[in-house]
């Protein structure tokens, strides 16, 4: 029996087992919305804006591990996907983004709606293709999706002209994928996971440093038990939040230029730095002469084109972080525990605690209030980008993988509503919740919409310093107090407008008034809820590592 | 240093850009390049010469490795290399010097593929160093027009 390609698409979809879409419809993709008019198996969640729907396809993928797909009309909507594509390229997430596209015929001639996908998203997708013709499709989809997730994670585009959707075929999905220039290389080398296992058993001052790879590759138990086995501390990056149990003796909280001045101080210390799924990204490794100088390096990494990239590498390892890490405990024997190493660490943690001045309402407050609020309870945290997420990221605490979502390697704005939309979709029974800045929150402020005609309980607490947060940090500290275009005091009352939208809301100016929102923020199950924290406005994140500085030379407060 | 690189891709459309885009995009510029249908069809062969420092190399080649149309990336070193490089040169003559620039022709083993009232087209075919030797030669002539192609190489002896 011959169906569209429109049918064939959907098909393909759930034999790739997507349960969930995000998208906005336009003249191109016209026939696909007309044959998810009457789909039963797919949910297509209609949002406000296509950024929208990349950033929500993208905070569902990382709160469940699965591709995230969305879904967006040719031109305009296609290039309003693009921030969202490249937010998901930058943090290796896996990703679909389906694009109508002008029909074959009239492909390159500047036709209405017109714009070129797959130029435009070369740069920012591990992958893309354009069908061209309709028997590709199955095909297409299912190595679009293998693409994705497999080896190193992230986005794929595919472009498909109208008359595609429109046209006809005898459907039959793949079985298998056959990509013969694409190989990812999963096992790590023997020879050099045993040159690891003499170093780390030759090592006096170990530090593991362990980034996002850890979480794709659902490697969290094997690192806990190589960091146990050994008595190695453990660093992770923004990215890494979750991989390891912030409570573990061993957790030294994350590192680089917002990081732990323990972490900090271990790397520059140590004699062995074991990077794990991470990439010696600039603002982890500061100024990269001085960064753990004295240290033998080893990097594990799926991404051959990581090593020795930024960093000089000692032992590298390409391979699947988990299967390594599995192999490598095998190789090593119980070792005695690194006792000097481990009291210097903890000296270093007592006395360089993350603190704060509790004056007035603190945005770390807040964080600290909530984190022992949902202690025991299933929790993602989601932020938005500045001062916010970095003081999350500091004073949440994070014991599981896939429970912290941020945008890292991009650092996008207005990433955090539309993500926590997303992760709320695919972990429906937990609590979900957006640290957001005042400036972040208004860029995508529009899928409240999505969220209240969801009725998703996510919670969205403003950390309201009526500032551009983080860049007005900088100015004060770097550029002489200048507030160029960062004082954002004329607001509108976003208290109002999370009411417009319909979502419960509510203005917190008090410390002794948080605990009570936040307990009531939980009792809301049936739409999303806005807490506008009004905190001090000229609160600075710290530790903080001028750029250009070793990460030993913080400004600790 | 110059390197020489071969990519052996998918022959697929767009795979050109994707490998040119990708110098563009990490900072290096490509002196020259030449591509190419292989042996089986539905393989090409990219020769692209670079400039850059060994990290650069490793780099880029690495890179180029992560195009999911990329089969094989590899640095021919110079001393392995057998390459060639292709130029047609148009020539402007008179009844003077005509003889002069047919001996020149003769000694550099390169040949003449066109001739006019006033121009000679010469071909020269070698490597880099000779077809830059002739086109020194022919300069004071007064060079009319001239194409050259990107170098391709290939690796001396059974080893690729
Ligand atoms: C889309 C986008 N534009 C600009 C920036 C640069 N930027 C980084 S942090 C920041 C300030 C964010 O302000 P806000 O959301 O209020 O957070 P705060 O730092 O005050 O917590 C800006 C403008 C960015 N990261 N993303
Ligand atoms: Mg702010």
């Amino acid at each position: 029996m011959e169906i569209t390609g429109a049918e064939a698409l959907l098909e393909s979809l759930k034999k790739e087992g997507v349960e969930i879409i995000f998208g906005y419809p336009g003249g191109q993709v016209l026939p696909l919305y007309d044959a998810l008019y009457s789909e039963k198996d797919i949910k297509h969640i209609l949002v406000r804006h296509e950024q929208g729907a990349a950033h929500a396809a993208d905070g569902y993928a990382r709160a469940t591990g699965k591709v995230g797909v969305c879904l967006a009309t040719s031109g305009p909507g296609a290039t309003n996907l693009v921030t969202g594509i490249a937010n998901a390229y930058m943090d290796s997430i896996p990703m679909v983004a389906i694009t109508g596209q002008v029909p074959t015929m009239l492909l390159g001639r500047d036709s209405f709606q017109e714009a070129d996908v797959v130029g435009i998203t070369m740069p920012i997708t591990k992958h893309n293709f354009l069908i061209k013709k309709i028997e590709d499709l199955p095909r297409i989809v299912k190595e679009a999706f293998y693409i994705a997730k497999s080896g190193r994670p992230g986005p794929v585009s595919i472009d498909i002209p109208k008359d595609i959707f429109t046209g006809k075929l005898k459907f039959s999905y793949p079985e298998k994928v056959e990509i013969p220039s694409y190989k990812p290389n999963l096992k790590g080398h023997p020879k050099q996971i045993s040159l690891a296992a003499k170093a780390i058993a030759q090592s006096k001052k170990p530090v593991l440093y362990v980034g996002g790879g850890v979480i794709s590759a659902e490697a969290s138990a094997e690192l806990k038990q190589l960091a146990e086995k050994c008595g190695i501390p453990v660093t992770v990056t923004m990215m890494g939040l979750g991989a390891f149990p912030d409570s573990n003796k061993l957790a030294l909280g994350m590192l680089g230029m917002h990081g732990t001045a323990s972490a900090n101080y271990a790397v520059t210390d140590c004699d062995l730095l074991i990077a794990v799924g991470a990439r010696f990204d600039d603002r982890v490794t500061g100024h990269i002469p001085r960064f753990a100088p004295h240290a033998q390096i080893i990097h594990i990494d799926i991404d051959p084109a990581e090593i020795g990239k930024n960093v000089r590498v000692d032992i590298p390892i390409v391979g699947n972080v988990r299967s390594v890490l599995k192999e490598l405990l095998e190789k090593l024997g119980p070792k005695e525990n690194h006792k000097d190493w481990i009291e210097q660490i903890e000296e270093w943690k007592r006395k360089y605690p993350l603190s704060y001045k509790k004056d007035g309402l603190k945005p770390q407050f807040v964080i600290e209030e909530f984190c022992a609020l949902t202690r025991d309870r299933e929790t993602i945290i989601v932020t938005e980008v500045g001062q916010n997420q970095m003081w999350t990221a500091q004073f949440y605490k994070f014991e599981k993988p896939r429970t912290w979502i941020s945008s890292g390697g991009l650092g996008t704005m207005g990433f955090g509503l539309p993500a926590a939309n997303g992760a709320q979709f695919g972990r429906p029974d937990a609590i979900v919740a957006d640290f957001a800045g005042d400036g972040s929150i208004q860029m995508n402020i529009q899928e409240l919409t999505t969220a209240v005609n969801n009725r998703l309980p996510i919670k969205i607490f403003v950390l309201d310093n009526s500032y551009l947060g983080m860049v007005r940090q900088w100015q004060e500290l770097i550029y002489q107090h200048h507030y160029s275009h960062t004082d954002l005091a004329n607001n509108p009352d976003l208290v109002k407008i999370a009411e417009a939208y319909g979502c419960a809301a509510k203005r917190v100016e008090k410390p002794e008034e948080v605990r009570a929102a936040l307990e009531w923020s939980l009792t809301i199950k049936d739409r999303p809820c806005l807490i506008d924290f009004v905190i001090a406005r000229e609160e600075n994140v710290f530790p903080f590592v001028p750029p250009g500085q070793a990460i030993n030379e913080m400004i600790l407060d | 240093m110059k390197h020489t690189i071969s990519v052996i891709v998918e022959n697929k459309p767009g795979v050109l850009s994707r490998v040119a885009g990708l110098f563009a995009r990490r900072g290096f510029n490509i002196e020259s390049l030449a591509v190419g249908v292989t042996d089986d069809p539905s393989v090409s062969r990219m020769t692209i010469v670079a400039e850059g420092d060994e990290r650069d190399l490793e780099q880029i080649t690495k890179q180029l490795h992560k195009l999911i149309d990329t089969l094989k990336v590899f640095d021919i070193p110079r001393e392995l290399s057998a390459e060639r490089e292709l130029a047609l040169i148009k020539v402007a003559v008179n009844e003077k010097n005509r003889g002069e620039i047919t001996q020149i022709v003769e000694i550099f083993r390169a040949r003449i593929i066109d001739v006019a009232e006033d121009s000679m087209t010469v071909e020269i075919t070698g490597e880099e160093s000779k077809v830059e030797g002739i086109i020194k030669l022919l300069r004071r002539f007064g060079i009319k027009e001239m194409v050259r192609g990107g170098k391709i190489a290939l690796q001396r002896g059974g080893a690729e």
